[in-house]
């Protein structure tokens, strides 16, 4: 009993310890200049993560623009489904949601890179939204999947065809559910550094084109990170304390939708 | 409409193995099995072998599993059964969130607050309770194998916990009545009647976590020390296959090394893919699919 509660108190202090070091480390260096300046070159005091925010702004929405009607579509043709090829997908999708993000990097690295024979940010946003179709896939079956049959049939008997009854009948009524699945997904990507660190690979300078290599805000974590300066850390806890408060408010945001929609269910 | 959406999913899958394998055959070719047993990872010489690696992956995975296995049981059975029904959810959902945040961060965490820990503390207690021989010799420099091995079983608690919840609630309720009827110890009803009724599903959890931990990068990359050689303590920095990737990748200076870090990302695509395929198979015996958004 007693050796249960230390298991669930030991399992706690690391989410303490990372989320409140996160902003003790990382609130001292927000300041409005953080947020709209580029970084400065070495030595020179100022500069910030703007390019860094816009990146990862543009290669999770080119991702979340790619992936989500993918996904969605995959999702719904798997829940309206029975046969042995729905469960054979419901399968490979949890099978692909297991690949590491590292792999999926470089695939990115040859499927696009290689192509374009330079880095770019659309490389980066193909990498996670690899990531997230799986994701999404499993999520949007599952609510899909939570709107009662009879529904459907109503609407069959009724003369609609299966396109109308997805449009109108399916894709409404599952609505929050599909809303909390795109948020947890986005959340999940936005985190993911790995399939960035030689498709987007990460820039000094602000840029908006999708051709370019491109910062974003994980890799800039982990680049600024690992050096030795207490200057360059710095710029890393304080990127890091933004990227953990944007994906904590998805996930939050993202439960309680689903939490709601279990309750009226 | 919904076809064509499913052919593209398919594409994508079998096409990122055939864009790896095309990628690293030269070195697969150049290499053949020797290309898992060598130790040496040298271009000066062009030597390339992935021994090293792989066993760095088996070390932490397996430091991370010691750690992570009672405690997210224990964890999993305090959520299931023992602790009062509101304390449940708010402790439950703050598991959960530990799964939502990103990698980079623990690695960035790991690196500049636990590593510092670690080298004054963690590996000096350790050091003194082996003798400073054997597995525990060696400088206590904080980053390596040990260290990489803590916050692997941090990152893979949430996947092992919420799973082994699941199981261990679908239990069925005659069984626990029955043991409770018997006489049976709140304890010994735990013990003997719901962990041995869910075992094949916890089973799932901990191999579920296992590919995790195979394939962590990020974090793994940043407090590893990434030394391309077998490591002979806890104290040692190592690499993994995913950490020698994300840290090479970049570097590389001649073809062939990217051939052969693009020919370890096969293996270590092989090996997710064998223990996820069990892990799900096990997990869904038991009746229960997750549906796992981490």
């Amino acid at each position: 009993m007693v050796l249960c509660v230390i298991c669930v108190a030991l399992a706690l202090i690391p989410l303490v310890g990372v989320v409140g070091y996160t902003i003790v480390r990382g609130a001292p260096v927000w300041s409005a200049d953080f947020f709209t300046h580029a970084p400065t070159p070495e030595g020179i005091p100022g500069g910030g993560i703007l390019n860094s925010i816009v990146g990862s702004l543009i290669i999770d929405g080119m991702a979340a623009a790619a992936s989500i009607p993918l996904a969605l579509a995959i999702g719904l043709y798997v829940s309206q489904s029975h046969s042995k090829i729905a469960a054979g997908i419901r399968f490979a999708a949890d099978v692909m949601a297991g690949i590491p993000s590292i792999v999926v990097g470089i695939f990115a690295y040859g499927i696009i890179v290689n192509t374009m024979h330079h880095f770019s940010a659309i490389a980066g946003a193909f990498g996670i939204a690899v990531i997230m179709v799986p994701i999404l896939v499993r999520a949007s079956d599952g609510a899909f999947r939570t709107v009662p049959g009879d529904l459907g049939e109503a609407a069959l008997a009724l003369g609609a065809k299966r396109a109308s009854i997805a449009r109108r009948v399916l894709i409404p009524t599952a609505a929050s559910g599909l809303f909390t699945a795109i948020l947890l997904a986005v959340a999940r990507g936005a985190g993911e550094s790995a399939p960035l660190l030689f498709t987007a690979i990460g820039s000094q300078y602000f840029t908006a084109s999708p051709m370019q290599p491109m910062a974003a805000m994980p890799l800039t974590i982990y680049l600024n990170g690992i050096q030795a300066y207490p200057t360059l850390q710095r710029i890393a806890w304080g990127t890091g304390l933004l990227l953990l408060l944007f994906i904590l408010i998805l996930s939050v945001a993202g439960r309680t939708a689903s939490a709601r929609l279990g309750r009226r269910a | 409409m919904l076809g064509a959406a499913v052919v593209i999913f398919l594409a994508l899958l079998l096409g990122l193995a055939a864009d790896l394998v095309y990628q690293a055959a030269p070195a697969f070719a150049h290499f053949g099995f020797a290309f898992v047993t060598g130790t040496q990872w040298n271009p000066v010489t062009t030597s390339y072998g992935a021994l090293p690696f792989i066993v760095g992956t088996l070390e932490t995975t397996a430091i991370a599993m010691m750690i992570a296995i009672p405690i997210g049981l224990g964890t999993a059975l305090s959520l299931a059964y023992l602790l009062p029904k509101r304390l449940r959810l708010v402790l439950g959902t703050a598991v959960e969130l530990l799964a939502a945040v990103p990698s980079v961060i623990y690695g960035l965490w790991g690196l500049l607050v636990v590593a510092p820990w670690s080298r004054t503390i963690i590996e000096p207690v350790i050091g003194f309770i082996f003798g400073h021989s054997g597995p525990a010799s060696g400088p206590e420099i904080g980053i390596g194998l040990l260290l990489a091995g803590i916050i692997l079983a941090v990152m893979v608690l949430p996947t092992m916990v919420a799973i082994s919840r699941d199981v261990l609630m679908a239990v069925p309720s005659e069984q626990i009545e029955g043991a409770l009827a018997l006489g049976a110890t709140r304890w010994q009803t735990l013990w003997r009647v719901v962990v041995p009724h869910a075992r094949t599903g916890i089973l799932g959890a901990v191999t579920l976590s296992i590919g995790r931990a195979f394939g962590e990068t990020m974090a793994v990359a940043m407090i590893i020390g990434n030394t391309p050689s077998l490591a002979h303590s806890l104290f040692s920095p190592a690499a993994t296959m995913a950490s020698i990737i994300a840290n090479q990748f970049t570097e590389a200076v001649e073809p062939f090394e990217l051939q052969s870090l693009i020919a370890i990302a096969v293996l270590l695509l092989v090996m997710s893919l064998l223990v996820n395929v069990a892990a799900r198979l096990l997990v869904r015996s038991v009746g229960r699919t997750h549906v796992s958004a981490a």
